[in-house]
């Protein structure tokens, strides 16, 4: 039986996603190891105890709230002083992260904190009585490492959207705790937080991704990839390097090594023949199709599905037929 | 300033490579190594700091085998005024074992500045910097897109998903630059010649215990892809019933 710990990220009072999947991760993980239970760690601005519920539905026993009115967003020095004090003392045999920019940023300071050994950015794992074994995609994605991390607490984080949220019901039990160290203390301060462009749906949270690259030939022809995700409803926009590097998208909307590690549902290539560093970035996709007219390019080797042709063409005929599978029942 | 950047040799990514007989790591020869994406905009911002703040002194970091000082002899061509190559048979895995030693370099010269890569290439970990900072005490912001410095303190952004967020931090503090910040420069002949003439230190790594290793290393199961459903817009019907009835994703 082990009991997991499992960091609850939040932003403006609310859970992301990625902190379900940390939650289910952490509860799979106590249940297959006979019945432990799985402890959350929930920081936030006073009301931020509003997400116990939600927490105990995807499978947390104990919530620990740490309510403070300076902590209403991230304050890096703090929440690791406080998830390395939590961690540290319970007899956990592992605490899970999500591998977003929040927890990418928290987890190292915790293992240092704590001396304690982290597998970062992982898409399976497993306790074994020794050891945490972890997968880990290494060199940008062209060889996958299995990973023996030894030592308690093992900590890891999880690539967001690569174990899926799933309710197991709990009640929760919730404690109240202070901050490990004082807010007034923190020498790195969050002093802002802006939306970046239009409340579009992130790269990491969508669960399907239209991405262009170069065959579009032009910047303004973007708007039959925007057209594209528009019809599937729950996508989001990426683009290649070589895009982002003309100008014609934002930086933050490329995928691959240099950009967003993605793992969606489905990933639509288009335009985009393959290059090593875009691969990198979503060969993790479930499902992927490719539609370039190009047959021999290497996108189309890894797509599970390709259309070889004009994009010009195929791309609103299938914004069309998507649109239309949706509204049937 | 004086800025400290720790860089780390990778295989290059364009590189094609092969799992070594031992299942663990991969087949080094033949392979080109490099300074690791990252890492070379951490140069790059180094550099230019100083170029605009008056004089200071930018010193490159590496950890690692042989080959490390091909690496450091690199940054030196590109600006940086010294190099610090910690010798290691090879690169553990463990990211704290690395920032064990590299804490250990840094802690003492009284750098203003010490900055890395937001990951390498290899690993893909992201870790060593931040636990650097924790295991020296010094903040720490990572992931900075955009960065300014004065009097003493600094401003950052740095992108999460969605959304940029904007952190202040007092000196001396470690750093981890993302890509895109400041393009890195290309090493120039007069470069090239005058880093023959720079010294690099040369000392033994001062690992911290290893808790994290690689059991076994394998190339990504092959997909079973590479179906063509067919040619222009006339296959589309057909590649969205599979994706509603085979792939059961729409």
């Amino acid at each position: 039986m082990a009991t997991l710990f499992a960091f609850a990220e939040t932003r403006g009072g609310a859970l992301r996603k990625v902190a379900l999947e940390t939650v289910t991760a952490a509860r799979r993980a106590a249940d297959a190891s006979g019945g432990g239970e799985v402890h959350a760690l929930l920081i936030g601005a006073p009301g931020i105890e509003s997400c116990c519920e939600q927490l105990g539905r995807y499978g947390a026993d104990r919530v620990t709230v740490v309510a403070h009115p300076a902590l209403e967003r991230y304050n890096p020095e703090v929440f690791a002083a406080t998830a390395a004090v939590r961690l540290g003392s319970q007899g956990y045999r592992a605490g899970l992260f999500p591998a977003s920019a929040q927890g990418r940023d928290l987890a190292p300071r915790v293992a240092a904190a704590l001396k304690v050994g982290l597998a970062a950015d992982v898409t399976e794992f497993a306790l074994e009585a020794e050891a945490l074994i972890a997968r880990h995609p290494t060199y940008i994605g062209k060889a996958l490492a299995t990973l023996r991390l030894t030592g308690t607490p093992a900590l890891l984080s999880l690539r967001p959207g690569a174990i899926a949220a799933a309710e197991a019901a709990r009640s929760p039990a919730v404690e109240q705790a202070a901050p490990a160290l004082d807010p007034a203390a923190a020498r790195v301060l969050v002093t802002g937080l802006a939306e970046r462009g239009a409340a579009k749906l992130d790269l990491g949270e969508a669960p399907v991704i239209v991405s262009g690259g170069r065959g579009l030939k032009a910047a303004e022809n973007f708007k039959l990839i925007e057209e594209l995700a528009a019809a599937f409803g729950n996508a989001a926009v990426g683009a290649t390097r070589a895009v982002t590097d003309d100008g014609w998208r934002d930086p933050t909307d490329q995928i691959g090594q240099t950009g967003r590690l993605v793992s969606p549902t489905l990933y639509v290539a288009v335009g985009i023949s393959g290059a090593i560093q875009h691969l990198a970035g979503m060969r993790t996709s479930k499902v992927i199709v490719a539609i370039n007219k190009d047959k021999d390019a290497p996108i189309m080797k890894l797509a599970d599905y390709a259309i070889v042709g004009d994009l010009f063409e195929i791309v609103p005929r299938l914004s069309e037929e998507v649109r239309k599978a949706r509204a049937e029942p | 300033m004086k800025i400290a950047v720790c860089i780390k040799r990778v295989p290059d990514t364009e590189s094609r490579f092969a799992i070594a007989p031992d299942q663990r790591s991969i087949n080094t020869g033949g392979l080109k190594f490099d300074i690791s994406d990252f890492d070379g905009y951490a140069i790059e911002v180094a550099l230019r700091l100083n170029e605009q703040q008056g004089p200071g002194e930018v010193v490159a970091v590496s950890l690692g085998p042989e080959g490390t000082q091909e690496m450091l002899r690199k940054a030196l061509s590109m600006g940086v005024d010294r190099g610090v190559h910690l010798q290691a048979e090879s690169i553990p895995f463990d990211g704290l074992a690395i920032a064990h030693a590299l804490a250990a370099e840094l802690k003492d010269p009284g750098y203003d500045l010490i900055l890395f890569g937001r990951n390498a290439t290899d690993s893909g970990n992201a870790c060593v910097g931040p636990m650097t900072a924790e295991l020296l005490g010094l903040p720490c912001v990572t992931a900075v897109s955009q960065l300014e410095i004065a009097a003493g303190k600094g401003t950052a952004h740095r992108e999460l998903e969605g959304m940029t967020e904007t952190v202040s931090f007092p000196l001396p503090a470690l750093l981890s630059i993302d890509e895109g910040i400041a393009r890195p420069r290309l090493p120039s002949l007069k470069g090239i010649m005058a880093a023959k003439k720079k010294p690099i230190e040369v000392r033994p790594a001062l690992l911290g215990p290893v808790h994290l290793t690689v059991e076994r290393l394998e190339l990504p199961p092959e997909r079973t892809g590479g179906r063509i459903v067919g040619e222009g817009a006339d296959a589309v019907p057909e590649l969205v019933r599979l994706l509603r009835q085979e792939a059961k994703v729409l």
